[in-house]
């Protein structure tokens, strides 16, 4: 059950930071999926529509729109990997292979235990320390395969994402 | 003040090689061994280069270390704070310290955008100020007029350092001469030009002068808000703007009557939500309003008809990070660096399989050879360097033929070396052209916004076709087929994205032409990199 209450609050707390009227959705959006973790229930995209005034398929819109937004919920761990040239030419696509085969999912999938869901990113402009992932919000950089497993071992035998 | 300081990378980067715990090490060995009334630790921006590790630099002694694990932080401990000795084995001998190359070269004044990254601790105000922060902005608001601000922005000659190099002078005055109830000022930080990390170093490392050039801005075309829009990804980017914006509320540089100036400004932080597209000026405009990031149709543009429909300035953060020293220096003193048509310094990021990745601040104007071999100190493992990307995912391909070609605005139209958003990406022969062509389209394709044909049908058929090739399916045919793409998706686009595709694509169709003949004749990857698939001849009849 969504905490009506924690979301108005958010979206007020939104509000407060506004130039102008309608300049606020997204960075509430943010808060919103800051504060469940990982997604926007459905629920909680209702609300911030009634707030702020807009139409529910607007806020449906944006929120699919959005490669940070999911409107499901995802792993306990969201690990993006960046795929663009800089991190695909010094190892990244090593990288690539070896989540895979580690998580036994693709692209846009969780894993069954509902730990890790596997996705994409572009460029995360950490490129002096390429190749790169994120862990939530941890950044990882000079990944090598050997690297990515004792990562991956580490999160699954219930260590922290550092 | 204490006797000594030691000054340490924390940026984005420095941090995933520990920059942190090396801080509190450091900190932790400084108590243990009662040094704290004689040494001051300093976290500031980059000092340019990862590759050999965390930077930490002693004054007065100006030593360089490269710190990758904390007995490393002990022996300088113990050795360097405390007896007085170098430690040799960690020294990074000054010349190949990128950002010190450059000072002993041309003085230390070409350092203009980057000036205080990597000297200051960004998260203070004093700081900034102590090195003629604000300075500028108190120099416009008490002695020139808006009018005199413009004619000193054009007559520098700045343009745009997101990557299309349009006169910020120009474009300011557009804004200026409008008449409107409102207008804006925004910040284009949603750096996503894959490769590039300039922007996020310097709202790291120097988030004031961002701050400060934006409120100039705001006084010089009559704008009275502004937005500074990051990618939502970059935090270190967000909480260093976002304090400062805070101090500088505090401190008066910013909200009603500036400085007792009568002039108010009013500036804010919005985050991007993973769209590449965004980037793009009017997207990112759509996205400040709440929208999904789809371009608008051109014209009118940003600076008539910009946000919430009102006249608008946008610029990228580098373009911004110029504006103090420029109204401080005078458009004269800028205007002695770099070439004609291209005045000041450039900000690269030097990426891929060179030695020393990281940032370099050098005069327009200097060669791709310069900025790989130089700065960048070659290709890792002494390898061969075999094409290089230069101005990101949107720049041109280019062979070592064309590494002479000094960089600047000029440099499409002259040599057909684009310096976009100022990367330099160096790949050695372990790469393969129809991989990377493959890798280039699939990333167009992903960030199309989907709402042009032209756009979204052409990266699909082009990732279609570079796929084919990559298995070793392709044909002969497909290179013309490729080249029309570029074409039409080019004349045919709504927006900067589509019409961009045609410049990686027909460059690396056209610069490496053999490459492509060579892997559609071969029965493997020439460089070993796709994997060939071969069809079944079953299928081949049907």
């Amino acid at each position: 059950m969504v905490d009506r209450e924690k979301v108005h609050a958010l979206v007020r707390e939104a509000k407060s930071e506004s130039l102008e009227e309608k300049d606020i959705l997204i960075n509430t959006l943010h808060k919103v999926q800051d504060y469940f973790g990982n997604y926007i229930p459905v629920e909680a995209a209702e609300i911030v529509a009634e707030e702020l005034v807009v139409p529910k398929s607007k806020v449906y819109e944006v929120l699919t729109f959005y490669t940070m937004f999911s409107t499901k919920p995802r792993g306990k761990y969201v690990i993006r990997v960046c795929v663009n040239l800089p991190c695909h030419v010094t190892g990244g696509r090593e990288i690539v292979q070896t989540l895979k085969e580690l998580l036994g999912v693709q692209f846009g999938e969780t894993t069954k235990d509902g730990l890790f869901t596997l996705e994409t990113t572009s460029c995360l402009g950490l490129c002096g320390v390429a190749p790169v992932i994120m862990i939530n919000d941890q950044y990882y950089g000079d990944l090598t395969p050997k690297k990515v497993k004792e990562l991956i071992e580490n999160l699954r035998s219930g260590g922290d994402a550092r | 003040m204490k006797p000594m300081l030691v000054l340490v990378s924390v940026d984005s980067n420095s941090v995933l090689l520990g920059a942190k715990h090396f801080v509190n090490y450091l900190k932790d060995l400084i108590g243990k061994y009662g040094l704290q009334d004689t040494v001051d630790v300093l976290e500031t921006g980059t000092m340019g280069v990862y590759t050999q590790g965390v930077v930490m630099a002693i004054f007065p002694d100006d030593v360089y270390y490269s710190v990758r694990s904390t007995e490393d932080v002990e022996k300088i401990v113990t050795e360097h704070l405390l007896k007085g000795r170098s430690v040799l084995s960690l020294e990074i001998p000054k010349d190949r310290l990128k950002l010190v190359v450059e000072k002993e070269k041309v003085s230390a004044e070409t350092r203009i955008v980057l000036r205080n990254v990597g000297s200051i601790d960004p998260r203070s105000i004093d700081e900034y100020i102590a090195r003629d922060g604000y300075f500028a902005l108190h120099k416009v608001l008490s002695e020139m007029r808006p009018q005199q601000v413009l004619e000193c922005v054009k007559a520098s000659g700045l343009r745009g350092r997101g990557g299309a190099g349009f006169p910020t002078g120009l474009k300011w005055e557009f804004t200026a001469k409008v008449q409107a109830d409102q207008k804006y000022v925004v910040c284009n930080a949603d750096e996503g030009e894959p490769g590039t990390f300039k922007d996020r170093l310097i709202m790291e490392g120097d988030p004031h002068s961002v701050i400060e050039a934006m409120t100039i801005c705001g006084y010089a075309v009559g704008a009275t808000k502004g937005y500074i829009y990051i990618r939502g990804e970059y935090y270190g980017s967000v909480d260093n703007i976002q304090k400062a914006i805070k101090d500088a509320y505090e401190y008066g540089f910013l909200g009603k009557d500036i400085m007792g100036s009568g002039f108010d400004f009013d500036l804010t932080v919005r985050l991007g939500a993973g769209a590449y597209i965004c980037g793009e000026e009017t997207a990112l405009l759509e996205s400040i309003e709440g929208k999904s990031g789809r371009p608008r149709l051109k014209p009118p543009y940003p600076p008539t008809n910009g946000l919430f429909g009102k006249p608008t300035v946008i610029n990228n953060v580098e373009t911004f990070a110029n504006i103090p020293q420029i109204i401080l220096n005078g458009p004269e003193w800028f205007k002695s660096f770099g070439t004609a048509g291209s005045p000041g310094t450039k900000v690269y990021s030097l990426v891929g399989n060179v030695v020393r990745r990281g940032i370099v601040e050098v005069p327009m104007g200097t060669t791709v050879r310069d900025l790989i071999y130089r700065f960048g100190g070659g290709l890792v493992g002494g390898k061969d360097l075999y094409m290089v990307q230069t101005g990101g995912t949107a720049g041109t391909f280019i062979g070592i033929d064309k590494l002479d070609a000094p960089l600047d605005y000029d440099s499409f139209k002259n040599y057909g070396v684009s310096i976009g958003s100022g990367v330099i990406l160096a790949m050695s022969d372990e790469v393969c052209p129809v991989d990377v062509a493959l890798n280039t389209m699939q990333f167009f394709a992903h960030e199309s916004c989907g709402k042009c044909t032209p756009c979204r049908e052409g990266t699909r058929l082009a990732v279609q076709i570079l796929e084919r090739m990559s298995k070793g399916q392709g044909k002969l045919e497909d290179l013309e087929t490729l080249k029309q793409i570029a074409y039409v998706t080019q004349e045919a686009s709504l927006c900067g994205l589509g019409q961009s595709i045609n410049v990686p694509l027909l460059s690396i169709v056209e610069n490496f032409r053999n490459d492509f003949i060579e892997h559609l004749k071969a029965s493997s990857c020439p460089h070993g990199v796709c994997e060939f698939i071969k069809i079944q001849k079953s299928k081949v009849k049907t």
